[in-house]
């Protein structure tokens, strides 16, 4: 399918990611969707149809109080930290259908510090499995890491180089939380979270807002003179054998997981393969994971990420740029939000408006990688 | 002061200390703890079974932070070590499974994919009325 017979994205806003002491989640979304109204030249009345996700920050309907009662169907859509991606599914799904021309998608969350405390019961799981102190995020992305370096022989080494790339990429990015670059050797040091994880290899959960708004392809001149087509959008659950977070058991099959199943119906559906994209956002809930999610979407084969990391392949100047916006470890994790936020950057980066961290070349095509608990993920094709 | 396992259907004890899974009278998949259903040829023919006591570390960490809620854990926090232990199929039929535990060793040095471990019941913590709680975990064998 061309991409004007399509989905284009003509409009986007962001409250910047962090902790915003006396904001509340609900606030960042508002302020995130008037953002992206003023960028597409419309205002909260022409929105024909939205989608919200939120895990902590309140029911994103309820926005409704705030932006104006003009009795748009809004739905609330929730996914684990996959919410953005399936807000976005939804969104996409509610424009190509022919049932409406225009459809706003947001996400915003906040949450407060520490690791996620996961609730077993909302899992379908023995509260004993949380009580015990199994039902952690972190030990699932230390332990896929720890196997994944051990049978492809990766160096440990490039987990921090993966840390130090994010800070240095937000730095860059004035709407991300963590703007101070560190190096290698004070990632590598600092505490020991989950070996063989540490404190500055994982993302926090934190704060923020996206929105986007979408229309009709062969509309989009009329609020963009720079759309950015929406290819493809992919979500998929585990299958049985895929190694997923909150597992009490595996089988010892071992087939890809939603990652893979995601990026390559994405591929398919856009008639783009990956080998075309100029920048990728990845989900990086940690650095471990950057570097598995490179090969699961089809990028490299595993294995050869640590040569390809070491040659520059992922930076801002290589070849595939990954996380140029400084990804979750820059920007936090709100929950909510930061599926869209992976869009906000690409469709920045399309349009040639990223500013010192663009990446050069006016790059054509990006692809964007939300991974959620208990396993599922989306995965968005998306091109000028 | 009673002793009691952190939950029932989880593990036999405390004679011949095993842990009880479930498997698939059709397609044979073992699944921890038993569930009615198998997630993987979707049969709701799932019987109890008593799983491997010794098995292989197939990844590990070690939590090094204290969990906020719902971990339970009592008096001053120590890093524990989690890992998949690999449990072999049975005579009976029932498929091989992995199986999520805590580990008796914390130390990076003293871990490493491939170790022989076997099932020990451990003390967790005391509850309100003073009882010990006990849970499973795997130890060096």
């Amino acid at each position: 399918m061309g991409a004007r017979e399509g989905v284009a994205i003509v409009g986007i806003g962001i409250h910047p990611f962090g902790r915003h002491p006396g904001l509340t989640g609900r606030y960042q979304g508002a302020y995130a969707i008037r953002a992206a109204l003023a960028d597409a030249g419309i205002g909260w009345p022409d929105v024909q149809c939205a989608f919200g996700g939120s895990a902590a920050a309140g029911n994103p309907d309820t926005l409704v109080g705030d932006l104006g009662l003009t009795g748009l169907p809004f739905v609330n859509v929730y996914n684990g930290c996959a919410t953005g991606g399936s807000v976005l599914t939804m969104a996409e799904r509610a424009v190509r259908s022919g049932d409406h021309d225009l459809v706003l998608a947001v996400g915003f969350d906040k949450h407060p510090r520490g690791a996620f405390n996961a609730s077993s019961a909302m899992s379908g799981l023995g509260d004993w499995y949380g009580e015990t102190g199994l039902m952690l995020t972190t030990q699932f992305f230390a332990m896929k890491i720890q196997r994944y370096l051990h049978d492809y022989g990766l160096s440990r080494d490039i987990l921090a180089k993966v840390a130090a790339k994010a800070f240095r990429n937000g730095a860059l990015n004035p709407s991300a939380w963590r703007r101070r670059p560190l190096t290698e050797a004070e990632i590598a040091a600092s505490p020991v979270l989950s070996h063989p994880l540490t404190q500055y290899m994982f993302c926090n959960p934190a704060e923020g807002g996206v929105a986007l708004v979408l229309c009709r392809a062969d509309q989009a001149s009329r609020y963009t003179d720079r759309p950015v087509y929406l290819r493809a959008v992919s979500f998929r659950t585990r299958r049985f054998g895929s190694f997923e977070v909150f597992s009490p058991w595996l089988s010892p099959e071992r087939v890809p997981g939603p990652t893979a199943e995601a990026a390559a119906e994405a591929f398919e559906k856009a008639g783009i393969g990956p080998d075309e994209v100029d920048l990728a956002q990845l989900q990086d809930t940690e650095s471990g994971a950057e570097i598995m999610h490179m090969a699961e979407t089809g990028f490299c084969r595993d294995g050869d990420q640590e040569a390809l990391i070491r040659d520059g392949m992922t930076e801002i100047g290589g070849s595939l740029p990954v996380n140029t916006d400084g990804g979750c470890l820059a920007n936090g994790e709100p929950v909510g939000a930061s599926g869209l936020r992976q869009v906000y950057e690409s469709v920045l980066q399309l349009r040639g408006q990223a500013g010192s961290r663009q990446v050069p070349g006016e790059p054509r095509v990006a692809f964007t990688h939300v991974y959620g608990a208990p396993g599922l993920s989306a995965c968005t094709v998306l091109s000028r | 002061m009673a002793t009691a396992p952190i939950a029932e259907g989880l593990f036999s004890w405390p004679e011949a200390p095993h842990l009880i899974g479930g498997s698939c009278a059709g397609c044979g998949t073992t699944t921890f703890p038993s569930q009615p259903a198998c997630p993987r040829c979707t049969r709701t023919s799932m019987r109890e079974v008593a799983l491997a006591t010794r098995g292989t570390l197939w990844s590990w960490t070690i939590q090094g932070f204290e969990p906020k809620a719902p971990y339970t854990g009592d008096g001053p926090f120590a890093p524990y070590g989690v890992g998949y232990v690999e449990l072999a199929a049975l005579a009976d039929g029932a498929a091989a499974v992995l199986v999520e535990s805590r580990l008796t060793v914390a130390e990076p040095g003293q871990l490493h994919i491939g170790d022989e471990v076997e099932l020990v019941i451990v003390p967790f913590r005391c509850d309100a009325d003073g009882n010990e709680l006990v849970t499973f975990a795997f130890r060096p064998a």
